[in-house]
């Protein structure tokens, strides 16, 4: 690190401020607004700071009653879980293999390069025919064929950055085993899981929260509770018909509860993921 | 010892649980409606609730989606053999749902008792080319609200009558410094905007499509969207109006912040109520006016109806819940953020009690009903108005190049 | 013999993964260039074959030109700002000061959010009438009266990158940073003591570790935002008079609202060319700029 003078440091400081408030105001604000009175939030000039802390809307988004509110939105929470878990377990289980046989063998580096191209597709590009797909075999308003759908974004992501974690496990060992009579799948599940497991975990995040995260094809694909997610579930609540911003709020924030979780939580593993894959390309 | 407690207790719950669950033997139904405007999702939750008591074999699943998302998500649903029984619909959906056969034709199962006792402005939510396509639900159109006290303020003695009127007296009140922006209207790039300008063509007796060709960059439709720009540019219309739907401009209205507004029924007893609303008991309301020897008042046909999807596996059950749905029991009784379908509960004491006024409105205002126009092509028709009537308001083109580029996208030949 | 059955191995190894990728994306995109040629709709009969009319219709068509123009306003602002705010910022956290790991951890927030959220929240904070975002510029006299910011065309677009941008910088920040760290410190030093200035010591000591990792932040923010959909879906729908309707609206609304399934078909395969020719130009750009200056 250099030297730093007096006045670099005081700007240093005023900078990463200035960037911390940028990052929190937003979602303080939304917190707020969860427990903001109807009043506070349409008064005029606007109310920052409630004067009571109203906390009844989580209630009411988490209440389990028959035909309410709340049982929809529960409803769309576990679909969301449900359809993410799914997703991210076949597209690890079928990544794994493919990350490996891929970073041991740059001559099958081409069949990985044309999956992660597929990246640049837009999900409009495949909607039509997958709808039509889904409609045939019945999985439409389905959380298995929401799930299935899915696979076309994370199973390429997950690949390409099991992959790169891959890479740098030494070959040795492999080839030790190898020499022992080990079976192909001894191999990977007794030599090199043990290794990978860091990237394995990072993936399995990074899976997961694109899997959270997205809206479009549930949008299309889904109909009703027995399959939205909560990101459809939030997009119907914002569309301007609700006039409670505060339950819009409040929806936002447990939304965006387990993924902000998981992410602080797996900080370490998210950002050597993040940058890794960033790096080596 | 405990452990076989244990599991013999959980046997005998697991085998409850699935007496019970094979007693019951429900048919489920899936329902499609809109959160808010006109019947709030607790209302419909409740009559729901009730349907279901008496019909304990029966179990309805509510979907709400905002009214954006009502037509795209029925379309969707076609595909999926079980999306939805029951969906909700637009008044302007019948032809298109007609032509793709979305939803059945109940015309058989409709009685003369039904036939009789509905209005008349009520079927035509519901028919297209002769058949039924399920029940009128919501019979509703735009009224002009107006705060009482900023109007006595302002020295005016009664609520207008014409548009013109309408000006004068939001610049009367706009001087007194009474408030800022006197108009508050839903012209957001959505189906709200439609709802507003056509009512105003109603008032200047234009139309929309003649001869199947488009015909609204013409007459009385084009004169709709001058006045619609005039109020706009002379400070009368809040200018937020550009981004607002039918829930901003009760917020505005409730809040205060508007003398005069464009709304749905579902407004007046909920702008009126003290608890939500800053100008609570001071709302009042009339049909939309009219022009000066042209209409005397003017309205949009905003009903929407309930159908059975060609999809739905229970469709007899699903009519059933729908025959509950529009009952004049269920309607009378849910009759304040939405009046009924039936003609008799007009002058039922317990509909009107407290609402004389809203009842007088509609009296003339449903009368006054203007379609939209019947085309399969509708949404791309609004679609292409929507862009038109912004483009004018925000001054990328004058009304009349507007309404032309609209008609040339509107898929119309 | 033996690499005989290596290759099988591999190709073994690999099978799922193909396999998936057939049924969920192959057979998919095929099926789209056939519907592209056809005039499907999205429920009911199969449609005619009819050559290349739907994409001549779509490429003359006012609609598609504005759309298309308003995509690549979205994503030049959007991605220009993202990579310089993100660079900046992973520059200060290549700083020493209190509280950097604390600041570390805090960009994973925004980036954590789920997109819908996003968009709801700032749509929430852009509110006309009783939006954070007019009180708190008012409060500070940047503005003397409440603005539209969604109402209009101008601002409207500018509110959308902000949450845009808000939402993404904090990814290049970190992808950045970690760039930063990989330049070792002799180098630097060597460099400070010839006496380079800070610009050219940022140009010709550091930028080359960056613009690898920067070159795949680019490309991947470039194809992210040529796509994007939800976050205009839910804060303007495309509005006001149709300014913020990009591609991805657009083939929505013709394949799903207009449920016209063919010229969707087209649309979504001119923006997969557009994307494509993007993001080959950018590499090739890149690539011949880091080779000057390695």
């Amino acid at each position: 690190m250099e030297h730093q003078s007096r006045a670099f440091s005081i700007f240093v400081h005023a900078m990463a401020l200035l960037v911390a408030m940028v990052i929190l105001a937003p979602l303080l604000w939304l917190f707020i607004m969860s427990v903001s009175s109807n009043a506070d939030l349409s008064a005029k000039p606007l109310h920052f700071w409630p004067e009571v802390f109203d906390f009844s809307r989580y209630g009411q988004l988490l209440s389990r009653s028959n035909n309410s509110m709340g049982e929809a939105f529960v409803a769309s929470l576990f679909n969301s879980i449900k359809v993410a878990s799914m997703a991210t377990l076949i597209a690890l289980a079928i990544g794994i293999p493919a990350g490996w046989a891929a970073s041991r063998n740059p001559r099958v580096g081409w069949s990985l390069g044309a999956v992660v191209a597929t990246y640049m597709l837009p999900p409009v590009a495949l909607s039509v025919p997958l709808y039509m797909i889904l409609a045939k075999a019945g999985l439409l308003n389905t959380t298995w064929g929401l799930a299935l759908v899915y696979l076309s974004i994370l199973a390429p992501f997950s690949t390409w950055l099991l992959k790169a974690g891959f890479d740098p496990i030494p070959r040795d060992l492999e080839m030790a085993a190898a020499i022992d009579g080990a079976r192909l799948d001894q191999t990977l599940r007794i030599v090199i899981l043990p290794l990978a497991m860091p990237v394995i975990a990072t993936s399995l995040i990074f899976a997961f929260l694109l899997a959270w995260d997205e809206f479009f094809y549930a949008l299309l694909f889904t109909s009703n509770q027995q399959a939205k997610t909560l990101t459809v579930a939030i997009a119907d609540l914002a569309g301007g018909r609700v006039s409670d911003y505060g339950l819009i709020a409040t929806a936002g924030v447990l939304a965006a509860l387990p993924p902000v979780f998981v992410g602080v939580l797996m900080q370490r593993a998210l950002i050597s993921g993040l940058t890794n894959g960033g790096v080596k390309g | 010892m405990r452990s076989k407690i244990t599991a013999v207790s959980l046997a005998a719950t697991a085998l409850t649980f699935m007496v019970s669950g094979a007693a019951l033997a429900e048919t489920q139904l899936n329902a499609l409606f809109m959160a808010q405007a006109a019947y709030s999702e607790d209302d419909i939750r409740a009559m729901t609730t009730e349907f279901e008591k008496a019909n304990p074999d029966v179990k309805i699943n509510l979907e709400f989606v905002p009214y954006e998302g009502l037509h795209d998500k029925t379309v969707l649903s076609q595909g999926a053999g079980g999306g939805y029984d029951v969906v909700l619909y637009d008044v302007i959906w019948p032809a298109e749902y007609a032509q793709n056969s979305v939803l059945v034709d109940v015309s058989d199962k409709i009685t003369d008792e039904m036939k009789s006792g509905i209005l008349p402005g009520a079927w035509t939510t519901v028919s297209y080319d002769g058949k039924y396509y399920g029940m009128p639900w919501i019979l509703d159109t735009k009224y002009l609200f107006y705060n009482k006290e900023m109007l006595k303020k302002a020295g005016i003695e009664k609520a207008p009558t014409t548009w013109a009127e309408l000006k004068a007296d939001a610049q009367k009140i706009k001087d007194a410094g009474i408030v800022e922006y006197p108009i508050a209207w839903s012209w957001a790039q959505a189906e709200a905007a439609i709802c507003d300008y056509t009512t105003l063509v109603s008032a200047y007796g234009g139309d929309f499509i003649k001869d199947g060709k488009p015909a609204f960059a013409e007459g009385g439709a084009l004169d709709a969207l001058d006045y619609m720009v005039d109020s706009y540019k002379s400070g009368l219309t809040n200018p937020n109006s550009k981004e607002f739907l039918e829930e901003d401009v009760r917020n505005v209205f409730q809040n205060g912040d508007a003398a005069f507004a464009l709304n749905w029924t579902y407004m007046y007893n909920l702008a009126n109520d003290p608890k939500e609303s800053k100008v609570g008991g001071n709302v009042g309301v009339v049909a939309a006016p009219g022009v000066e020897g042209i209409s005397e008042e003017s309205a949009v046909n905003g009903s929407m109806g309930l159908g059975i999807t060609s999809t739905s596996e229970h469709p007899d059950e699903a009519w059933d819940y729908i025959v509950y749905m529009t009952s004049q029991k269920v309607q009378n009784d849910y009759a304040r953020l939405s009046l009924p379908i039936w003609a008799s509960s007009y002058t039922d004491p317990a509909v009107t009690e407290g609402q004389e006024e809203l009842i007088a409105a509609a009296e003339k205002g449903l009368a006054a009903m203007y379609p939209r126009p019947l085309t399969p092509h509708y949404q791309e028709m609004s679609l292409a108005l929507q862009q038109g009537i912004q483009e004018a308001l925000l001054d990328m083109s004058s009304p009349k190049d507007a309404l032309e580029a609209a008609a040339e996208n509107s898929g119309l030949e | 013999m033996l690499s005989d059955r290596k290759t099988l191995h591999v190709w073994l190894l690999m099978l799922p993964l193909l396999c998936v990728m057939i049924a969920v994306i192959g057979w998919p995109l095929i099926d789209t260039i056939r519907l592209s040629f056809t005039n499907t709709r999205l429920v009911g009969s199969e449609g005619e074959f009819v050559g290349l009319h739907n994409f001549t219709k779509m490429l003359s068509s006012r609609n598609f030109q504005r759309a298309f123009s308003t995509t690549m306003q979205f994503t030049l602002i959007s991605v220009t700002l993202e990579i310089v705010i993100g660079v900046l910022v992973g520059m200060l956290l290549n700083q020493k000061f209190y509280g950097r790991t604390i600041l570390r951890g805090m960009l994973i927030l925004p980036w954590a959010l789920p997109t819908v959220v996003n968009a709801t929240l700032w749509r929430l904070i852009y509110n006309p009438e009783y939006g954070a975002f007019n009180a708190a510029l008012l409060k500070l006299g940047i503005i003397d009266q409440y603005q539209s910011w969604l109402g209009q065309p101008q601002t409207a677009m500018m509110a959308l990158i902000l949450a845009d941008l808000w939402k993404n910088f904090p990814l290049v920040a970190l992808i950045a940073l970690a760039a930063l760290q990989s330049v070792p410190n002799d180098i630097r030093a060597a460099a400070i003591s010839d006496g380079a200035n800070a610009f050219r010591r940022f140009r010709y000591v550091i930028l080359p570790y960056l613009v690898g990792p920067l070159m795949v932040a680019v490309v991947l923010r470039t194809i992210e935002a040529f796509k994007v959909f939800d976050i205009i879906w839910i804060m303007t729908r495309g509005g006001p008079a149709n300014s913020t309707r990009t591609l991805s609206i657009l083939v929505y609304q013709e394949a799903f609202a207009f449920q016209r399934a063919g010229s969707g078909a087209s649309l979504a395969l001119i923006i997969t060319l557009a994307i494509t020719v993007l993001a080959v130009i950018y590499i090739r750009i890149m690539r011949s700029w880091a080779g000057g200056t390695n």
